[in-house]
């Protein structure tokens, strides 16, 4: 993207939020169309068509070899596919270099310049720039300055990258996508090498600069609690296909496939048959009306087992309580059902008094679930 | 007496550490040391002056010369090839690509006198272009340039197999970052691949003039043995040795141990400087 | 967003042939096309000059100077002597790699990088010294002449050259492997109760033999192409001391170059192969490397 005088740059955009409704920075939009991409002929990508809204928070969430890697790559012009179409906005990029895409990526091992320092690396975007495209030397100082600040690693910029811990380099990282002012912004696994806290606060920190950014940005990971804590909309994928793409309210109470149920939040799976618009695996029997007679797998989530008291009224199963943890908002209980199987429950601790000592028998109500037949 | 000190598991008995450290020490000393000790014995027998005044003769000195020549052609030569067969190799991926390095590498397994004698085959007199190249006048053979060309050949692989591997190893992440923050082709190259390979070049090249500055079967091939003209340090030192001038040839061949001493210091400071880098065979 | 696409075309990659993965690292065709071009014109079109002029022998011609006896007598003077020197490099190189990854005394970096001398000496240098050392008026010469050993102008000499240029083929090939190999494997099969002994033979051994092998593999090529080392301690009598590189020299003198060719020829057949084995014990290094 050749650099703009009339542009605000990334820092103004921070210190005046009024230039953020500047028509010229309108977010862009993302399709991909149709994409297919192959290693050694090993599909990696199988016809993924996928839109990105502009200005949202995209999260790419599939387990290892999903092909969601893959297709953030091709998103960047890392990567070129076999088949299909990227557009940016009406703009076709699907073979343009990653250099005239604008995008900021972000790689998983950050990928920082191992030999200049933080500021070095920062600018580094701003200084290969061309002639007059190029700011001059104050300007970029003063960029490498305020995105610093927007990442809170002021003072730090003349550090070298092996000075830093994984959550600084991973904001340098973040830092040095943002300087040459993308109008994408791409993670691959962003919080993938970091330690359970650090990702934490690094989680809230990224949304926070994608408010304050308004870039469309596509994020990769194979966290269903990240991806649904940080993101906008959720894109799952398996096996070089989209599963599903929505809310993160939507994928977890309506996931559309069996794989997006299981993938998605804890569930516990059953496999069994439908007949008559009902589903039977040992001793569980619940009501799916609408799915088709057969074989067939159910998922029911945790909290969909409730303590019953009296309303015995639908489904519900008879088990043993074999262990309880209560040292969370709720407590977890561990059930064996008739035919032996174990499943996972939730009491509320209201509930806690009710419930009988370990070993005692229980009936858990069945409030919901998703039937999928088996493919 | 109290027993034994008890041993790591991965430890040696002390027999044994002396026993193999002992030989180790030994063999080095019979095969490599006592040489590189004769070299100095011999050259500096009748004393410095004689040792000196071999130095200073005038063919001496024109093969110190057209050593020094051939090196500053050959070792450049084969850096930019190293860095481009390198670039391509590594950061990029295709068909028979492990088969194009076998090729690079064919030359170290490829005999020296082969390597002289297929350009005898080529440019000599009754070679390819052998004829064409008497009637424009142009000599190559037992002449500099089929020096120059036999020396290439032989050092061909040196820096290419330094780099490839090494730039392999780095991956190729920090170039990507560099491309989609819109560095050029060789801006990416000058400001972040070739920071964080010049450990590996320098070691490349400093085994590459190594080889450069000591070949002597390709080169005795294909030099006609011109003293004066197309001698070179190696081969004015066999010529010596011949003429049973030992204090003359050794006095020489010291230059060239000092030479190779001075190689295995510099590659001992870059591996200090770069414990990662290098290591390895060939 | 009109701004971006009409400022100006966008770079275009250019799109891959069949064989090529289209790449976002540029220079691809540049660094290629040199690398192609010049090893073509440096290696591989001369190279090809000794077959076709070879080749130009008629088969009985061929034959006739390619297998000689003398030419015969040559190429197995030069593999049974590569061999015993690659033996010996392959004990005394293992013994090297293993006090340097193991042992911690004083001169080890001196050791270290002595180790590499036979790379860095120039090969002539080292076979006017071998020569003088190794003769009997030499210091080892007479002493090994003193209990019958004539270890100069005889196989034993160039057994003597091809193991000093063959020093650090073993040793720079195993050390790095011995150094992976981690002590908690050694720890692990001494607490699963091994003895010493066993975790030697049954862990680290397995672990290093591809190392081993292909450390063996070339320093037993580099002996049998090696010229300078060995010429002035050989003797080079014909049938009995005479090395296949310097049969093709003495063809050349005389400017039988077909003769030269054709014995060339062999030694590169020979060389090939070598580079298979190489590539193939290579190959099983980085198998089993990976754990």
């Amino acid at each position: 993207m050749p650099y703009d005088p009339e542009l605000p740059s990334e820092a103004q955009f921070m210190t005046s939020s009024a230039h953020s409704s500047d028509a010229a920075r309108a977010p862009v939009e993302i399709r991909a169309a149709g994409i297919c991409k192959s290693f050694a002929r090993h599909p990696a990508l199988n016809d993924v068509s996928l839109d990105v809204r502009p200005g949202e928070l995209l999260a790419l969430l599939g387990p290892s070899g999903s092909g969601k890697t893959t297709l953030l790559r091709v998103i960047a012009g890392l990567e070129f596919p076999e088949d299909g179409q990227i557009l940016f906005d009406e703009t076709d990029v699907t073979f343009a270099a990653a250099a005239a895409r604008g995008v900021g990526f972000v790689f998983q091992q950050y990928a920082l310049f191992r030999h200049m320092t933080v500021a070095q690396n920062i600018s580094f975007g701003l200084d290969v720039r061309k002639g007059g495209a190029r700011p001059d030397k104050a300007e970029r100082a003063r960029r490498v300055e305020a995105l610093l600040k927007l990442v809170e690693l002021e003072g730090l910029g003349g550090r070298h990258p092996a000075q830093l811990s994984g959550g600084q380099r991973q904001r340098v990282a973040l830092a040095r996508a943002l300087a040459v002012e993308p109008r994408v912004l791409l993670l691959d696994e962003p919080f993938g090498a970091l330690d359970a806290t650090v990702r934490k606060s690094l989680r809230r920190e990224l949304r926070r600069i994608h408010d304050a950014t308004g870039v469309t940005t596509v994020f990769v990971t194979h966290d269903q609690e990240e991806a649904l804590e940080l993101a906008d909309r959720v894109a799952v994928m398996s096996r070089g296909q989209l599963e599903q793409v929505g809310t993160p309210a939507e994928v977890y109470a309506h996931p559309s496939s069996a794989f997006v149920a299981g993938f998605v939040g804890d569930a516990n799976r059953f496999c069994g048959q439908m007949l008559h618009g009902r589903f039977t695996s040992g001793a569980l029997s619940v009501s799916a009306p609408g799915v088709a007679d057969g074989a067939a797998e159910a998922f029911i989530r945790p909290h969909h087992f409730e303590m019953a008291t009296d309303d015995l009224s639908g489904d519900s199963v008879t088990a043993r309580l074999e262990r309880l943890v209560a040292n969370g908002p709720y407590a977890r209980l561990e059930a064996r059902l008739t035919d032996g199987r174990i499943v996972d429950a939730i009491a509320s601790h209201a509930q806690l008094g009710d419930l009988p000592p370990a070993g005692g028998e229980i009936v858990l109500k069945i409030t919901g679930g998703h039937v999928f037949a088996s493919a | 007496m109290s027993g034994q000190t008890p041993i790591r598991p991965n430890q040696d008995p002390g027999w044994l550490r002396t026993l193999i450290l002992s030989t180790v020490v030994l063999f080095m000393s019979v095969m490599v040391g006592l040489p590189l000790i004769t070299v100095f014995a011999v050259g500096l027998s009748k004393g410095l002056g004689p040792a000196m005044e071999a130095i200073r003769e005038h063919d001496a000195l024109a093969a110190v010369g057209l050593t020094l020549f051939i090196a500053a052609i050959a070792v450049p030569f084969n850096a930019v090839f190293g860095v481009c067969a390198s670039w391509a190799i590594a950061k990029h991926s295709f068909r028979g690509k492990s088969f194009l390095v076998s090729l690079i590498d064919l030359p170290f397994s490829v005999s020296p006198v082969v390597a002289g004698l297929v350009y005898v085959l080529v440019f000599g007199l009754q070679g390819w272009f052998g004829p064409w190249l008497i009637d424009h006048n142009i000599k190559i053979i037992f002449a500099v340039p089929g020096i120059v060309l036999a020396t290439v050949f032989v050092t061909f692989p040196f820096v290419a197999r330094e780099l490839i591997p090494l730039m392999e190893a780095q991956g190729s992440d920090e170039e990507e970052a560099a491309v989609s923050m819109g560095a050029s082709g060789l801006a990416t190259f000058l400001r972040v691949t070739a920071p964080n390979i010049r450990w590996g070049l320098i070691y490349g090249v400093l085994l590459c003039n190594a080889r450069a500055m000591g070949e002597f079967g390709a080169v005795s091939v294909v030099s006609g043995h011109i003293r004066g003209q197309t001698t070179t340090m190696p081969l004015h030192v066999e010529i010596l040795y011949n003429e049973y001038d030992f204090v003359g040839a050794f006095a020489v061949a010291g230059l060239l141990c000092l030479m190779a001493l001075a190689t295995l210091a510099l590659k001992t400071l870059v591996e200090i400087a770069r414990p990662e880098v290098g290591g390895h065979a060939v | 967003m009109a701004g971006f696409a009409s400022t100006r075309p966008l770079g275009r990659v250019k799109r891959g042939e069949g064989w090529l993965r289209r790449s976002a690292i540029p220079g691809f065709g540049l660094t290629f096309g040199v690398t192609a071009t010049v090893l073509s014109l440096v290696v591989l079109i001369p190279l090809s000059a000794v077959a076709a002029r070879a080749l130009t022998l008629s088969p009985d011609a061929f034959l006739k100077v390619a297998f000689s006896v003398r030419a015969v007598d040559a190429y197995w003077l030069s593999i049974w002597t590569s061999l015993i020197a690659a033996s010996l490099n392959g004990v005394f190189g293992l013994a090297i790699a293993w006090a340097l990854v193991r042992y911690r005394f004083p001169g080890k970096m001196a050791l270290n990088a002595v180790v590499d001398l036979p790379f860095a000496l120039p090969t002539a240098v080292a076979g006017i010294a071998l020569a003088t050392l190794y003769a009997n008026t030499g210091l080892v010469g007479a002493l090994l002449e003193k209990v019958g050993i004539k270890a100069a102008y005889n196989p034993v000499g160039i057994v003597i050259a091809l193991t000093f240029v063959g020093v650090p083929f073993v040793v720079r090939t195993v050390e790095p492997i011995l150094k992976d190999l981690a002590a908690d494997v050694e720890e692990a099969s001494a607490s699963l109760g091994a003895s010493r002994l066993q975790t030697l033979v049954r862990v680290v051994a397995p672990g290093l033999a591809p190392a081993w092998l292909t450390g063996f593999a070339m320093a037993f090529a580099r002996g049998i192409g090696e010229y300078g080392s060995v010429i002035f301690i050989a003797g080079n009598m014909p049938y009995r001391s005479e090395i296949a590189p310097l049969l093709i020299t003495i063809q050349l003198e005389q400017f039988d170059y077909g003769a030269a060719s054709a014995i060339a020829l062999v030694m590169l057949l020979i060389s090939f192969a070598m580079l298979l084995v190489i590539n193939a014990t290579q190959a099983w290094m980085k198998r089993s490397r990976v754990r």
